[in-house]
């Protein structure tokens, strides 16, 4: 594995082998001093062009318990401001010697197309509507750790599938793992088609969610509702929300989960959303080792010698 | 004088293998076994077709405002490279041609390029779709179609004073076909991929709209139009419903969509960016159809060259439009399955009718007529490189495809602008 840019590019094999390195991290956050020397000597460096707290600082914990050194690229702070280009930016940094960038922009495709300029690793942080991938892969790592596998799960992923960067690399990697995954949102937030797409299509949330063993929410924009998609936050949340009433209809095993950040009382009621079933935190808590392990198989020698880290 | 040696000469009158005999910028002669008179330069075409120039009805030149991606000299060598003897310069230019100043700039810097360079003129006002531009001052010209090509005219109250208007002129009225509202913040077609790539899409109804609208507008108004870049299944199915109507309506097709589907943007590539975008493979079925049945005239090329600078960018941000001219007479050869007459109709003298350009270009091979013509090997194959095209800009969608069919000589008004595949200036 060059870079990791998609779900798609990694696999099933590409997903279990990230699983089983991330059990080995998970245990290193755990320690009284969380840090190994894995990548010590190698420079990540974070390439934000849209806002984001909670994925950056979650990266950069990963790269600085291996040990590595890190950076940030402030777009709002940088040559980019003064006009310089993409190209021009990821080259001139690339020069510098790093060994991976981390890439989150609002446009899709934008880590392909930083693959090509570059000699590092690049990892995809989010590229527009289109895919993000280490989401996808600590989801998937969170409810195997509550589940043991994914295998025969059925998972809800209900929401802005549409405009869902996380829904696109989510439902990638929970069908590879064998879960039968049921979207469910009102038409104007669906893609225009979803050909190829390994889901069924619900419009009725009531109706799916006494069958899942997964809910898993995506967050609400409120610009959706100028966009003429949905007549209002609060119709969204009547029949799309996941509210105390709801949660009731779940079978008792039944996990909540959502990217974050949250918004309470929309597409999650508040006192849903702390509940022992939601695994909000539990997400973001193996993040860290998730990225750890990804930052691992792409900049370390892999798990016995290095060949197996290969996907 | 000029000998055009052994051919398989090809018109719209039917083939014949011939020698042609050019002299003074008009053919003097076309016979077997002509004599070669002394001093007469000698062009071998043995297992090549002789036919009318082409011509390319959708040209990007560029100039005047963004010359850094064409300009008027790069852009006819490339056309003459891909056979064509004419192009018809789209008006997008910075500033727009919508005035007989700008009309008369571009003809001018036209005027020894190596290859007929003829105007569109802008339908509006610097293509902003408010007022008419005054189309009577730019037809005095010899401007014969007019579009705001890479927008339509959205105001269909507009469209219908101009198809009035151009009808006491004797010109065309020439489409691009996007309703703006249904395909805004598109960038590809809207569907399976778009939806898998998490790009926005404009779907093929964004152009159908506009399509189905005009058509009506042509039926009101008794009008004339000509439809630019049909992508789709719905639209040519309406072409070709007015057609049987009788209504006065001609469409051409672009060689991306009868050769791409919009699975190649799967890797983002911003060459592949282009609109209208590239469709599905139903929609790519349907363009071969409408060319094989006449419901499309002609293959034009929508030749949009742009520098590096606009397409090494985010997919969302890169301009649409990818190169053309050197590769459309390869790419209809290797792509349709039609006859070798049938391919230079679409791209010689169907396009000529519709330019108005009939009396220069695309006419029969024939004693006394304008001595514009392109020799092509039809069996030659060739691997597409972006660096050693003619164009300034390098955007082709198909560097490293190997195409069979190509242009060996290309002669303007008797003189040999192409030879062997190499531009004499």
């Amino acid at each position: 594995m060059n870079h990791l840019l998609s779900i798609a590019d990694l696999g099933p094999d590409g997903i279990e082998e990230v699983m089983r390195v991330t059990d080995s991290f998970v245990e290193v956050s755990e320690r009284a001093i969380p840090r190994v020397p894995a990548l010590r000597g190698k420079t990540v460096v974070s390439l934000f062009y849209e806002e984001s707290t909670r994925t950056r600082l979650s990266f950069e914990m990963a790269a600085k318990r291996l040990s590595a050194d890190t950076m940030n690229f402030s777009v709002s702070t940088s040559s980019a401001m003064k006009g310089e280009s993409l190209r021009d930016t990821c080259q001139t940094i690339d020069a510098m010697g790093i060994d991976a960038l981390v890439v989150r922009h609002s446009s899709a495709g934008v880590p392909w197309q930083v693959a090509d300029w570059v000699g590092c690793a690049v990892i995809n942080a989010g590229d527009g509507w289109h895919e993000h991938p280490t989401q996808a892969l600590l989801d998937c790592y969170t409810i195997r750790g509550r589940r043991g596998s994914l295998e025969g799960l059925r998972i809800a992923v209900v929401g802005d599938v549409k405009h869902s960067r996380v829904a696109r690399s989510g439902v990638l990697a929970f069908s590879m793992l064998g879960a039968e995954v049921t979207i469910v949102a009102p038409p104007t937030l669906l893609p225009p088609s979803l050909e190829g797409w390994p889901v069924e299509v619900s419009h009725d949330l009531d109706s799916v969610l006494a069958k899942v063993d997964v809910v898993y929410l995506l967050r609400m924009q409120a610009e959706r509702q100028s966009e003429a998609l949905l007549p209002s936050l609060r119709e969204y949340t009547a029949r799309y929300g996941l509210t105390a009433d709801r949660v009731q209809m779940l079978p008792d095993d039944a996990l909540v989960m959502h990217p974050g950040p949250i918004n309470r009382g929309v597409e999650i009621a508040a006192d849903v959303a702390d509940l022992p079933r939601s695994l909000i935190t539990r997400q973001v808590a193996n993040g860290v080792a998730v990225r750890m392990a990804v930052l691992f198989l792409l900049l370390g020698q892999g798990p016995g010698g290095g060949t197996d880290a290969r996907g | 004088m000029l000998v055009i040696r052994s051919g398989w000469v090809v018109d719209a009158g039917g083939g014949r293998t011939a020698d042609v005999l050019v002299d003074g910028g008009h053919v003097r002669a076309v016979g077997v076994d002509l004599d070669v008179p002394a001093g007469a330069t000698v062009l071998d075409a043995g297992g090549c077709i002789v036919a009318p120039g082409l011509v390319d009805l959708h040209t990007h030149l560029r100039q005047p405002g963004r010359e850094e991606a064409e300009t008027v000299e790069t852009g006819a060598r490339a056309a003459a490279l891909g056979g064509y003897t004419a192009v018809v310069a789209m008006p997008n230019t910075d500033p727009a041609l919508d005035s007989a100043a700008a009309v008369r700039e571009v003809l001018g810097l036209g005027a020894g390029a190596v290859c007929d360079v003829r105007v569109a003129g802008a339908i509006t006002i610097g293509r902003l779709g408010r007022e008419l531009a005054p189309l009577g001052e730019m037809a005095d010209l010899g401007v014969r179609l007019f579009t705001d090509d890479g927008d339509g005219v959205q105001d269909v109250r507009l469209m219908r004073r101009a198809f009035e208007y151009a009808s006491s002129l004797g010109v065309t009225l020439a489409q691009h076909c996007e309703d703006k509202v249904m395909a805004a913040g598109g960038h590809m077609h809207e569907g399976e991929w778009s939806s898998r790539l998490g790009l926005p899409g404009q779907p093929a109804e964004a152009e159908e709209l506009m399509v189905t609208r005009d058509i009506a507008l042509a039926r009101l108004t008794d009008g004339r139009i000509h439809f630019l870049h049909l992508s789709t299944a719905g639209s040519i199915a309406a072409v070709r419903a007015a057609k049987a109507d009788g209504l006065a309506v001609t469409a051409e097709a672009a060689p991306h969509h009868f050769s791409l589907t919009d699975a190649a943007v799967a890797g983002y590539g911003t060459v592949f960016k282009v609109n209208p975008p590239l469709r599905t493979a139903a929609d790519v079925a349907a363009v071969k159809v409408g060319l094989a049945d006449g419901t499309i005239d002609a293959i034009a090329t929508d030749h949009a060259p742009h520098a590096p600078e606009d397409k090494e960018v985010p997919f969302d941000q890169a301009r649409p439009g990818m190169l053309g001219l050197e590769t459309a007479l390869g790419l209809a050869l290797t792509e349709l399955d039609l006859p070798v007459a049938t391919v230079l109709a679409l791209l010689s003298w169907n396009p000529a009718r519709i330019a108005g350009l009939e009396s220069e270009h695309g006419g029969p091979v024939a004693e006394g007529r304008p001595a514009n013509l392109c020799v092509i090997d039809p069996t030659a194959t060739w691997v597409v490189d972006p660096d050693v095209l003619a164009s300034r800009s390098k955007n082709t969608p198909y560097a490293g495809r190997e195409l069979t069919g190509r242009v060996r000589h290309t002669i303007l008004r008797g003189e040999p602008v192409v030879v062997d595949g190499v531009a004499t200036r």
